[in-house]
């Protein structure tokens, strides 16, 4: 056990990686925030948006968090389940896109 | 057969057993496991939201750009610097320097608590100023303050709890108490609470900006 807790101490990034990581999340958060300010049309600003998200949560996870140092099974085992069920939820996406059209007029 | 040898060889494939198949001590397991539970609540919150937002299509956009939207920037900004100096406090511990483990970690509760300072200060201006409840606000779509005050109310509520486990490990950290493992274990939930903002922060502020 503890073996494999010296193994983690030494595999991971160096300061000036995690300082480049904080940098790129910042300027995606500024990116995001001028999105914002020039009022881009709605589907392509919830594109760019959720691009974006993804990207700094990989980022996150994998540096700040670690995980692109662990085991590749630590990652199989946590991820594609998370995935999954997320895609799962977004089944349901399309009812509340017809919902609107279904109310009788006012 | 192989397996057979593997019980006495301990480098033998992880799927045979007898060994750590994650290669991780059980607490940090443990912590990833409660995470991505706790992704599967938030996962399934930020979906109501969007949900409610996308059959109302008259949803308000009760964030100007100035003040809101730049608030909740610095808010995003205090995260974000928490999380890099949670990085460095987890780097000083595992090289054996409780010092400098107990500096970064009390950094870390400056950004967290100036965040939820911040968010509290938008919170009352939307309660006093918007009138906006969870359950009414003046543009007649009650989901908003719901919705809103659900998502935002339920992560303010983990950086809370992070707050108070942060105190903990500096004290500890500090009398000399706890191992580098305890300060990554408290290191992930801490990032954790900074990638769920990473969401919240686009969908529920950015897509409601109001310019102008």
């Amino acid at each position: 056990m503890s073996s494999h807790a010296e193994e983690a101490v030494h595999a991971g990034a160096s300061i000036s990686t995690f300082t480049k990581v904080w940098i790129a999340l910042l300027a995606m958060t500024g990116i995001e925030v001028l999105l914002a300010y020039e009022q881009v049309p709605t589907m392509i600003m919830l594109t760019v948006l959720l691009g974006l998200s993804i990207i700094k949560a990989a980022l996150i996870i994998a540096y700040f968090m670690h995980l692109k140092f662990e085991k590749l099974s630590l990652f199989l085992t946590l991820f594609p389940m998370l995935i999954f069920c997320v895609v799962l939820m977004l089944i349901f996406l399309g009812d509340a896109v017809r919902i609107p059209n279904m109310r009788p007029p006012a | 057969m192989s397996s057979h040898a593997s019980a006495v060889n301990p480098a033998g494939s992880v799927w045979e057993g007898g060994q750590s198949p994650y290669a991780t001590n059980s607490k940090k397991f443990g912590m990833w496991l409660f995470l991505i539970s706790d992704s599967l609540t938030f996962s399934a919150m930020l979906f109501a939201y969007t949900y409610s937002r996308v059959t109302n299509p008259d949803w308000p956009k009760p964030f100007d750009f100035s003040p809101a939207i730049i608030f909740s920037t610095v808010m995003t900004f205090c995260l974000l610097s928490s999380s890099l100096t949670m990085v460095l406090a987890v780097h000083s511990m595992n090289h054996g320097d409780r010092k400098a483990t107990v500096r970064w970690i009390l950094a870390t509760m400056v950004g967290g608590g100036a965040f939820v300072v911040l968010h509290m200060s938008e919170w009352l201006k939307l309660i006093n100023v918007e009138h906006v409840t969870p359950l009414n606000n003046p543009w007649g779509v009650p989901l908003f303050g719901g919705t809103f005050f659900a998502l935002t109310g339920l992560h303010m509520t983990h950086v809370i709890c992070g707050l108070i486990y942060l105190a903990i490990i500096a004290t500890g950290v500090g009398r000399g108490k706890f191992k580098a493992e305890d300060v990554e274990v408290s290191g992930l939930y801490w990032h954790f609470v900074d990638l769920v903002w990473m969401f919240i922060f686009p969908l529920v502020y950015l897509m409601s900006a109001r310019v102008g």
